[in-house]
């Protein structure tokens, strides 16, 4: 038998997903047509013998009950939310939780980060760590980056015939490798008595030193550098290197960016999720794009490719929408075009308006290029051109332009926005 | 002096219109069309309402196609043209010695216009006025906001013009010479065959004789000599009509305010057109299409859902679908504007094609 962890973090984290996650949590913004952990949550119920996912993070229970009750009754597997107390780092919070997650005994468990997106390989990561398991803790899944990014990512000098990660380090300051933990694992019941460990080494330290970071919890773990960085040269953590889609989310411009893979990925596995301008929705549709049934469209618009339309959204004649994401009940008014935006839960944009951002993709011509997620400010202190996004409830008026600007939630706009930053 | 046939007129032309380029890289100024008439030609139908017989044309270059194209329309009006060339530039006041020989031909009063002024060319008033005071000449004078940009003419109550002060500091007077005058053959006299400013060498002196008065103009008046003044000029010119010959304007369905139209032009389904838009002939607008105050120039295609202000689109430019433009952006010939892109303040040369968003104000090579 096997379970799941997805790490979710909680309200404090994911300020860079903001305006986004300022009226629902990051880990449910839908990509794709779904709430971003419900893809991590498919990856899981994927895995045969899977019998038990386990969601952990600080997000008050209120925030995704009816999001776990949803996913309880969509699949056939145990799903909980299991509540931090506060921040406890990405292994305080599973050391905390050990009894529910080691309960029932099972051969290994996975760990997820909330805020990656990928065609997770967990079963590949499974096998390979099983193979091993006599003498590893963890498998950690990783995938090449380039030398200028890797120092972004935790790098991993990794054995070329043994796969042992020999060294690691969380976002080194000058090159280490250019192998990255994608921060996907898949540990043995055991790493707990390592944990174990380090806790009380931690807590000793905690309570003898008067200058101990008082704003952290006495239980504080990270996984990479309390757990990874020890481990590492020991024999006990291997790496498997993916080639699979793999993308951090941490900003609105990231999610741009993995709506498209995760539409890609309908192609193959839910061809059913994907419109074709066939069915209800008449309008001309260019591949990949979501939408959902309850969407009113009209039979004029073109919608595509790599777009997402979330329920009841109202869309007029003559618009177009392209590598963007619509958020439930939007309005897009007649004649309108929509280009690299985020339009938020119950925004309306009017007649003849023009939306448009700007992305920021990883550099097609780099190999293993990963998404920039460039700082909001250039050194000037003007703003990064960067997708365009509304919050909720956000009106646009007939005949505007929006052009690489964030509007916060409730904003009623009189005029045309151009790389501004609109409170 | 003798005293053939009826009056004549000296229109300025000039150089090559540099300040309406890119449109005037495919069309000598005159030609190009304001208002869906080629600009010279307001002034040359005007003049022949009030029988001028003769218009001169005093130009700086050759241009066959200029004159190949105004003789044509000439005849229709009975009218006969003639290109009076420089062999240098000779300023505003040079060509008229140098035309003297046909504008001696009568001893009536002859016209002098600077051919980028557009306004509803009050020409028999301004006759009658010249012929009341009865001196040597007559400056269309016209009331500006912001008269420190301009020199400025000063007149005492009869109209009898004092002085000119150039861009003036204090306000001493709202009144701008308009670039139209009627004058008596006389003035010839007091012109050498030199590069000269009749503005700044003759008038003065006429001035000083006491033989210049002002005719003050009601109503519109601009020079629509570079893009912006061009599409202010179009509007007031449309005002001009809906209070004149309303008729002419058009009317159908989507249409808001003064709208100009060729019968020939193909508008489609749920489109917005106006205030302000002049459509040329051929000119075809798909479904869905909204512009404001701009000009679309003969045989041009605005493809659907696009949306344009401030914009005069060149002869036969394609205009994509889902396009924005703006912020007087101006389109020379045969410009290919891609889908979805968009243009604001773009001045894009003849032949372009524009694949991606030009989103501040710059010259397409």
């Amino acid at each position: 038998m096997l379970k799941a962890v997805i790490l979710i973090g909680g309200p404090l984290k994911g300020t860079r997903f903001r305006p986004l996650s300022l009226d629902i949590p990051k880990p449910l913004f839908p990509v794709a047509g779904l709430p971003l952990i419900q893809h991590h949550i498919e990856a899981c119920i994927a895995v045969t013998n899977l019998k038990e996912i386990l969601i952990i993070g600080f997000y008050p229970v209120t925030q995704l009950q009816q999001f776990i009750n949803d996913m309880q009754s969509q699949y056939k597997v145990i799903i909980k939310y299991l509540q931090e107390f506060t921040a406890l780092g990405t292994a305080g919070g599973l050391y905390h939780f050990r009894d529910q997650i080691r309960s029932g005994s099972p051969d290994a468990f996975f760990v997820l980060n909330g805020d990656v997106c990928a065609d997770f390989p967990l079963t590949e990561l499974y096998e390979f760590h099983r193979e091993r398991s006599l003498t590893s803790l963890m498998t950690v899944m990783s995938t090449e980056a380039t030398r200028q990014q890797s120092l972004n990512f935790g790098c991993m000098v990794v054995d070329k015939t043994t796969q042992e990660v020999t060294h690691y380090v969380e976002k080194p300051s000058s090159y280490v490798s250019t192998s990255i933990n994608c921060g996907i694992y898949v540990f043995s019941l055991k790493i707990f008595n390592f944990m174990g460990e380090t806790f009380n080494i931690k807590q000793e330290e905690y309570y003898k030193n008067d200058n101990g970071n008082v704003n952290k919890d006495a239980g504080y773990l990270q996984l990479e550098q309390d757990i990874l960085t020890p481990l590492a040269g020991t024999g006990k953590i291997l790496a498997l290197q993916t080639t699979n889609w793999w993308s951090q989310l941490k900003t609105a411009n990231s999610a741009i960016y993995a709506n498209r893979h995760y539409l890609g990925l309908y192609k193959q596995k839910h061809p059913e999720r994907l419109a074709t301008g066939k069915k209800a929705e008449q309008c001309t549709i260019i591949a990949d794009v979501h939408i959902d049934p309850s969407a009113t469209i009209d039979s004029t618009a073109v919608i595509g490719p790599n777009v997402s339309i979330g329920p009841d959204v109202v869309i007029e004649a003559g618009v177009r929408i392209k590598e963007s994401i619509i958020l439930d009940s939007a309005f897009i008014g007649e004649r309108s075009l929509i280009l690299h935006s985020i339009i938020g839960r119950n925004s309306r944009v009017g007649k003849w308006a023009r939306v448009e951002g700007t992305p920021s993709d990883p550099d097609p011509n780099k190999p293993f290029a990963k998404m920039e997620n460039p700082k909001l400010f250039n050194n000037d202190g003007r703003l990064n051109p960067s997708i365009t996004i509304l919050g909720c409830s956000v009106s646009v008026p007939s005949e505007t332009i929006l052009l690489n600007s964030i509007v916060l939630p409730n904003k009623e706009l009189s005029r045309s926005i151009k790389n501004e930053i609109i409170l | 002096m003798g005293n053939e046939g009826g009056m004549r007129a000296l229109i300025l032309v000039g150089g090559y219109g540099t300040r309406l380029r890119p449109l005037t890289l495919s069309r000598p100024k005159p030609l190009v069309e304001f208002a869906n008439k080629p600009i010279l030609l307001h002034q040359v139908e005007a003049l022949v309402k009030v029988g001028v017989t003769e218009v001169i044309l005093a130009v700086s270059y050759r241009a066959e196609q200029m004159e190949q194209e105004l003789t044509v329309e000439a005849e229709k009006l009975g009218v006969n043209m003639i290109f009076s060339h420089e062999t240098e530039p000779l300023g505003t006041a040079g060509p008229i010695a140098l035309a003297r020989d046909h504008i001696k031909k009568s001893d009536k009063p002859f016209f002098v216009l600077n051919s980028d002024i557009i306004c509803d060319f009050p020409f028999q008033k301004l006759i009658d006025f010249h012929k009341a005071h009865g001196k040597e000449g007559t400056i269309v004078v016209t009331k500006v906001e912001e008269p420190s940009k301009y020199g400025v003419v000063v007149y005492d109550d009869k109209k009898c013009i004092e002085s000119f002060v150039e861009k003036p500091q204090e306000f001493i007077s709202n009144k701008i010479n308009a670039g139209l005058y009627v004058l008596n053959p006389s003035v010839i006299n007091r012109i050498e065959l030199r590069p000269t400013s009749i503005e700044k060498e003759v008038f003065p002196s006429m001035a000083k004789d006491n033989e210049l008065y002002a005719f003050e103009l009601e109503g519109f008046w601009m020079d629509v000599g570079q893009p912006k003044d061009f599409l202010t000029g179009m509007c007031l010119y449309l005002k001009h009509l809906r209070n004149s010959n309303q008729d002419k304007l058009y009317s159908g369905p989507g249409v808001i305010g003064n709208v100009l139209v060729d019968s020939t032009a193909k508008i489609g389904k749920s489109c917005q057109i106006g205030p302000n838009v002049t459509i040329g002939p051929g000119v075809v607008i798909e479904d869905g299409v909204c512009i404001k105050r701009s000009t679309v120039l003969r045989d041009a295609v605005i493809r659907s859902n696009t949306w344009l202000e401030n914009c005069i689109i060149g002869w036969k430019c394609s205009v994509g679908q889902w396009v924005r433009m703006e912020g007087n952006t101006v389109l020379g010939e045969d410009v290919i504007v891609k889908d979805e892109t968009y243009i604001n303040g773009g001045q894009v040369l003849p032949h372009k094609n524009i694949g991606d968003s030009v989103r501040t104000p710059q010259i397409i090579m």
